[in-house]
Order: C-alpha cells, then structure tokens, then sequence
C-alpha cells in the first residue's frame, strides 16, 4: 500500500512550469573573449571589471569540466549556449512600468510584488534573467547605510566597495564554474551592511531563469561590517524547457568582526520530466569567511529542484570563537542528481561548526552528501558536529555520503554520524493504527525528518519550503 | 620512478617467469601492461589522496628475482611473538616460503594444503587455477598491477569441504636482507563450504635496512564457511608495508579481519569484502597505536553485492608525536542488496599537536530496504573520566592509560582466537606505556 502511494507520489510532474513571453535580448551563442568584451560593454562597466572577466575567461580555457563528484553529466557544449539575455525594457521606475507578463509569471508563483511589500515588509529585487528590474525599500534601507542593489549598480556606484570584497572568498581561479561565472556573470545582488546596523528586514532576491538556451550566471556579494547583522533570503522556482539549461552561480559572504550573516535559500530549478527530460544544470559556488572574530555564518538550504546538483556552500571560519552551521534538506525525485554539502574550514581559535544535513531521494533519483571539515594546525579547540542523515523512498534510488574529515591540531573535536534507511514500517503501523491513512503517515514521518533544518528557515520562507516539498512529494507531506 | 621497474622487467622478464610459480607467469604480461599505463599511485588518485606513497618507491631496493636462498634459519632466529599460542607454524622470509617443515605441522587435517603457490601450481594446477587471480586480475590499481608484474611466490592455504582446522595457522613475514630489499608476494587461501579455518599473519623486520613489501592475498570463502584473518604488524620505522586482502564470501559465510598496527614505518592497508552470497557476516576491524613518524593508511571497502548480509567495521586509532593516521571506510549496498545492516565506526585519539588524522568514512546506497550507519569521531581522552579519576586518587598518567586501554579494549574484543587476545591486550598495554620502543620477537631487538 504504501509503496503505491509513493509510487504514486513520486509520478508528480513539476507544477511551476510556464513560460513568460517576455521579448528578450539575446547575444549570439558561444563563448569566445568577444562575447566577453560584449558581455561587458553592454553592462557599461568600467575597465577594471573587463580586464577581471577577460582574466578569468583565459584560465577558464585551461580548465577541463570536474569529474570527481558522484553525478552522471551528460557531455555539454559550452559554445552552445548564449551568455546574455536582458529584458528588453529594462529597469522601470514603479510597479506600473513593470512588465505586465512579468507580474503575471510571478503571481502565478505565489509571490505577488505588492503582496510581499505589503505583508511581509520584504525588499524583493527581482532578477529576471539577467537585468535587476525591480528593487523595492530601497530607501528604507538607504536611510541605515545599507546598500542592497543590483550588482551592476555596486559595480557603478560603490565601486571601491566591489574592487576591494569581489572574488575575495572565491577566486576566479577557484574553479572550472567559478572562472566561468567570473568571465560571464550577468547580474545578481550585492549587499553591504555598515558596521553596528542590524539590518531591519529579511533581504529577498527572487532568480528566475527565463530564456531558451540561456545560462544565468548570478553573482552575489554580501558584506556585513563589524557589529552588524542580516538574514538574507533567495529563492528560484523556473518555468519548464526541454533543453538542459546551465546555472553557475557564486555567492560570497564576508563576515566582519561580530557580525551575524544567515543565508538561506530554497531552490526549485526545473528538474526535468518524469523521463530526466531536460531539467536545469545547477553548478553554484557559495562560500562565506568568518573573518572577524566572534563572526557567525549561517546556511540554510532546501533544495528539491535542478536535474543536476552541484552545490557545497562552504565557510571558512578565520576569526577567532567564529561559528558557522549548515543546514540543508536536499529532495530528489525521478532521474534527479544532486551532489551537496559543504566545506568548514577552520583556521581560528575557539571555532565551530555544526553541519546538519538531511537527503531523501525517490524514483531512481542520486543523492549525496559530500562533506569536508578541515582543522588547521592552528585552529585551538575547533569542535564540529556533522550528522548526515539519508532517507530512501523507494527501491530504484540511491542516497550516498562522502565526509572528508582531517584533523591537523589534537585540541579539536570532530564528530560525525550519518545513517541511511528507509520510512519504518513500524512508525508506519503506529500511524495507521491510531487511524492515520498510510499517505499522511508518510507526509508526517518526512515532515517530522526534515524539520529541524525547515525550522531554521524564516517563517515566509518555511511555508513556501513546506509547498516545495509537497510538490516534490506531493502526498508523502503532510 | 616507474621508469627503473620497466626496464627491469623488460629486461629480465624471462629470468622472472623462469623462477616463478607458473599460474603467475599466465597474466603476467596483462599485469605489467596496466601497471605501465598506471604507474604507481599519486595522491592524486581519490583512493590514495591522503598517503603520499611514492616517497617509498623513490628508494632503491634489491629484487631476489632469481629466487636465490637466503641463509637463515627463521626457527633459530625467531621466537615467537605470541606465546601460548597453540598454531600451525609456517614462515615466509622476504617473499619465499620456507619449506622446512616442523613436526607439529604434520598433525594438519588431512586434505588441508599448505604450502608455497608454485609447488601448489605444479602440484594442484586445477585448483590453484580455478581461483588464482579471479579477484586481483579485475582490480585497476597500480599497486596490485605491479604486484601481479613481480610477485613470483606466496602462501597457499587450502582448506576442503566441511574440515575444520583445530589449530590456528601462523604466518610470520620475516623481512631480512643486508640491503635496502623489496618483496613482492601474491597469496592464495581457499577456504571451501563448511570448512573453518583461523589465519593469523604476523609482520617482522630483521635488519635495519629499507624494507618494502606488496602483497596481495586473495580469499575465498565458500557457503557455511568461516574464516578469521588477523594481521599483527610490529616492524621498524624504514618498512613500507603495503598489503591487499581480497576476499570474497559466499552464502552464510563468516569472516572476521582484524588488523592490528603496532609499530611500523609506513603502510598501507586496502582491504575489499565482496558479500557475493545472502546471509553472509562479515566483521572487519583494526587498530592503530601510532608515535614517531609512523603512517597507517587503512582503506577499506565492503561490497554488499547480495541482500540479507550483515557487516560490522570498527576502526580506531591513537595517534601521538608526529604519526598519521588515514582510514577510509567504503560501504557499497548493490541495488537488490535488501535488508541490508552496515555499520561503521571510526574513532581516533590525538595525543600530540603534530599527529594528523584524516578520515573518510562512506556510504554508497543503493537499496532501500537497508540500516546503514556510519560514525566517525577525532578528538581526545574525556576530560571528565581524567578528572575523575584523579579525584579518587589514581594518577594522571594511569588514568590516562586506563582510559586508552579502554579505549582499545573493543577492537580486541573481536579476536577470536584466546591467547592471541591475551596477547595483544598485554602489547597494546605496554605500548601504550612506552615500554615497548621497539617490536619484540625478532633478533635485533632483543
């Protein structure tokens, strides 16, 4: 009976996918230091920044595609994919220059700009493709000294800001992905939180793929000075397309001394039919630095979408009694593959850690977890806890973990623990037996397994969690 | 570095074939063609990231290809190690098998087999034929594709249907040599249905010269059968060990291995179970006591290729100066693999600033029907327990002891074999301690 409903469940189709007919500006296929130059220009950006493209364009020629993680990529064509699309009508002024179809697609995600603004007091900039085309509260915030913007906009109006934190955490020669992000970013957000402000609202950025054949490349740089704190939230549902598309995002995060960073995200890319048909190609570099002391990072992620997943948001914890935590559900379903985790380096007196990561895979999904936890030699007293848990609906799927664990100082105490298995049948019997039908037996016991990391989440961010997961396994949540 | 072996083997291939147990000599060439392709392991290799090997290599060792006898007489210089012990006795001095025989080793069973693997070829060619190479000739490795390129002899152990062997067998490797010497072996032990065997292979140095041995010994293990493999190493700081047991279980088959480090220079455990048949149990452990500039790499991987297997793996290590300690634990549940239980745990004490620890437990599932867990802890002795202690008048240095011997107690607790735990527990103490300096048994260190 239950591996009925499972079965059932786990023939959802993906429900957000729609396509907007919004005209969008797109510059020839292929990548070449042309497409570069174009990339750049049209931006209008200043010299600096093409020569730190053009820079990482060349050392991204010399890199060849990453093999190492447990995931079945399909042999892609770079000089298939066009770099760059914009909106045609960019930037407007209010809501009522918006693009009706635009309003539209959001709504119909369930994330009406008014009704944001209104009732949950979030500052939406919305990225649609690849131009920022709507910021709200900007004054609000203006008046703290917080700067939350588009990255072209830092890139034109806080320049010695961007100079000076970009690519500081991760190096366009971090990476095959990040050199290409570095070479032919688009758009993306940046935030820099003056010292001793405490950021007022959650910070939201809604991503939205929505061109054929178009990769979106986001940059994200976040910068919390001494004393300050923000929750910064990003989200991304995407319509439906038959052909792969690539997503190589960065996102870095500075962390001062005593400030407060909390990122969280859920992430819906659209994961290819029930066949592994088409699906989103997602190849994100996150990673934070504690580098203050008493500084603290904190990830949170729910990922239930992506054909592919490729995603380790890592800290690197260089400031004295500096904490970070990671907190993440991963759902895969059908041919779905996500390969997550994080990295924790620690460098400095007195750090932790803590990693909480849970994964269920379904239909004849691959899920792993892959995890590294390095302890310098002078990192005195470092503690870590990872606990990676891995549920398994169904008989055809797969769930692995992979923790690195390297320890170079005897003061450190490193702990890990990870358990696979699948619903029990005895949590199962008790739920039907006080009258609980099997399907929301099962949306309770997944619900109840992946709640300590969906409580992290802030409140309008859990509830569209909770959707994801119901979408995701529609019926096996409760 | 590979350069020297090739030409070596290129030019002295015949003379290597000639001296050799002819069931080598049959996938000699393939062995030497992939061992060409893939030179020895870097860390580059995910399976070898986090043990640099190739220091090792870089020394220039002397090769008994002609298979010439050294002159010694392992009963006279030998005492054994573990005493009390009850076992059929047998030594393999650098990669011969010493054919003396002593009386007690008459009282084998009959059927039971145990000898060098050319005199096996030449005597039981179907037999050794019929397993020889079925789980190393697959493997992809450098090191074992270099062991099948020179390797000329080994053990062989045969042990037929429904035989139960009353006494443990004891293998003591003897590395003696007056130069820098490399011994490469390939062993054999068959153990068939319903039969029951305990194996205990014991590690030694003779001389104070650069040692390196590779070994590969492969296993097999029929239905209802049960085997334990203990390897005790305790050799001197300028040995590289490089041992691969491969063994394959068949159905309701037990199987326990137990790898106990001592002392050493630098080794390299790879150790692969492959649960080839329902119901089999398979238990693998070891541990590692680790000071100066000792390297311990144990890998390890257990393969539930069919439902219903049982497997425990249990590792742990103290590691003090400036030893490193590796581990890595590969869990693989097949697809049909149901009703699988796996569980692993890893746990490691740094008693120094400079040891380094690095471990790497993995689950790779693919069933769902299954209870797999893995644990790994680095840290250090409880506090609290210290504190405690102390309170009650015990000093800080017995209390650490007791502690670490505690600490320990559960890997020996899987030997099977009662003098050998004995034995072992006694050893780990005075390691511990800091008694034992250096290995007992062996001449040179008495």
């Amino acid at each position: 009976m239950s591996d009925a409903i499972i079965h059932e469940v786990t023939q959802n189709e993906y429900k957000y996918g729609f396509t907007t007919d919004i005209e969008t500006d797109v510059i020839p296929v292929g990548l070449n230091e042309e497409v570069v130059r174009i990339i750049s220009a049209k931006k209008n950006e200043p010299e600096w920044m093409l020569d730190f493209r053009l820079k990482a364009y060349r050392h991204w020629t010399t890199l060849t595609m990453p093999t190492w993680a447990h995931l079945t990529i399909p042999e892609f064509d770079y000089q298939s994919i066009s770099y760059f699309a914009a909106p045609r009508k960019n930037a407007p002024k209010s809501l009522d220059e918006v693009d009706p179809e635009l309003l539209k697609t959001f709504n119909r995600l369930g994330i009406p700009l008014e009704e944001q603004k209104a009732l949950s007091g979030i500052a939406v900039d919305a990225v649609m493709d690849s131009v920022s085309v709507k910021t709200t509260f900007k004054e609000t915030l203006a008046e703290m000294g917080i700067i939350f913007c588009s990255f072209s906009e830092a890139v034109e109006h806080h320049p010695d800001l961007v100079k000076k934190y970009m690519a500081s955490v991760v190096p366009y020669t971090d990476n095959f992905f990040a050199a290409l992000n570095s070479a032919v970013f688009s758009d993306g957000s940046f935030v820099y939180i003056p010292k001793g402000v405490r950021c007022p609202m959650e910070l939201s950025t809604y991503f939205r793929i929505n061109a054929i054949n178009t990769g979106q490349f986001e940059r994200t740089l976040i910068v919390a000075d001494d004393d300050s704190y923000v929750s910064y939230l990003e989200g991304c549902t995407a319509p439906q397309r038959d052909e792969n598309q690539l997503h190589a995002a960065i996102v870095e995060i500075i962390a001062m001394k005593n400030a407060n960073v909390k990122y969280s995200t859920v992430q819906n890319w659209y994961p290819g039919d029930k066949d592994g048909k088409g699906g989103i190609y997602n190849f994100v570099t996150k990673r934070g630095i504690c580098k203050g002391d008493n500084s603290h990072i904190s990830w949170t992620q729910v990922e239930t979408g992506s054909a592919i997943t490729w995603k380790y948001p890592s800290c690197v914890l260089q400031g004295d009694n500096s904490s970070a935590e990671f907190y993440s559900v991963a759902v895969t379903n059908h041919h779905q593959q996500a390969d997550t985790g994080t990295k924790m380096i620690h460098l400095g007196k007195n750090t932790r850690s803590h990693i909480l990561s849970k994964g269920i895979s379904a239909g004849v999904s691959q899920n792993s977890y892959r995890g590294l936890v390095r302890i310098s030699a002078k990192a005195e007293n470092a503690r870590n806890f990872s606990q990676c848990d891995s549920l398994l609906l169904g008989d055809k799927c797969g769930a692995h973990t992979f923790p690195y664990m390297e320890v170079n100082n005897e003061s450190a105490i490193v702990e890990h623990e990870a358990t696979t298995s699948k619903i029990s049948e005895d949590q199962l019997f008790y739920c039907n037996q006080r009258g609980i039908g099997t399907e929301d037996a099962v949306g309770l016991i997944v619900n109840g397994y992946a709640k300590e990391v969906v409580d992290q989440l802030p409140m309008e961010f859990a509830v569209e969690a909770q959707k994801l997961l119901q979408i995701t396994l529609e019926g096996s949540v409760g | 570095m590979e350069q020297q072996y090739i030409d070596l083997y290129k030019a002295h291939h015949a003379t290597i074939k000639e001296h050799s147990a002819a069931v080598i000599n049959e996938s000699r060439d393939e062995a030497f063609a992939l061992f060409e392709e893939l030179g020895f392991p870097t860390t580059r290799l995910e399976n070898y990231k986090y043990t640099d090997l190739r220091p090792a290599f870089e020394q220039d060792y002397g090769l008994n290809i002609r298979r010439l006898d050294f002159p010694v007489d392992p009963y006279q210089v030998f005492k054994c190690d573990v005493p009390g012990i009850d076992s059929f006795l047998y030594f393999v001095v650098n990669d011969g098998f010493y054919p003396e025989e002593n009386e007690r080793n008459k009282e084998l069973p009959e059927g039971v087999i145990i000898c060098s693997l050319k005199e096996a070829s030449e005597k039981h060619p179907e037999l050794v034929k019929k397993y020889y190479g079925r789980l190393s000739n697959t493997k992809k490795d450098g090191l074992v594709a270099f062991n099948g390129a020179f390797a000329q002899d080994g053990f062989f152990m045969y042990v037929p249907k429904n035989v139960e062997l009353p006494r443990p067998v004891q293998l003591i490797n003897i590395m003696r040599s007056d130069v820098d010497f490399m011994a490469n072996s390939h062993n054999l032990i068959i153990i068939e249905e319903n039969a029951k065997a305990q194996l205990l292979v014991c590690d030694h140095t003779q001389d104070d010269v650069h040692f390196f041995a590779n070994r590969v010994t492969e296993v097999f293990v029929g239905e209802y059968a049960t085997y334990d493999h203990y390897k005790l190493e305790n050799t001197h700081n300028r040995m590289t060990n490089l041992a691969t047991l491969l063994v394959e279980q068949q159905a309701s088959s037990n199987i326990i291995s137990n790898v106990i480090t001592l002392h050493n220079g630098l080794t390299r455990n790879t150790i692969e179970v492959a649960l080839n048949g329902k119901h089999c149990e398979t238990e693998v452990c070891g541990m590692v006591i680790g000071d100066k500039n000792q390297t311990v790499d144990n890998f390890t991987s257990v393969l539930h290729n069919m439902p219903e297997c049982h497997s425990d793996e249990l590792f742990k290590y103290v590691l003090d100066d400036s030893s490193k300690g590796a581990f890595t634990g590969r869990l693989y549940v097949a697809k049909d693999a149901q009703k699988t239980l796996a569980y692993q745990t890893n746990r490691n004490i740094l008693l120094n600033r400079t040891a380094r620890m690095r471990t790497k437990p993995q689950l790779e599932i693919y069933a769902d029907d299954v209870k797999c867990s893995h644990g790994a802890t680095i840290g250090q002795l409880d506090d609290n327990a210290l504190f405690y202690m102390r309170s009650r008048g015990i000093p800080f240095n017995e209390a650490r002891l007791l502690l670490m011997n505690a600490f320990m107690a559960d890997v020996i607790d899987y030997i099977r074999i009662d003098a050998l735990r004995d034995r072992i527990k006694m050893l780990v103490e005075k390691r511990l301690r800091g008694e034992l300096s250096k290995c007992e048994g062996c001449v040179i260190c008495q």
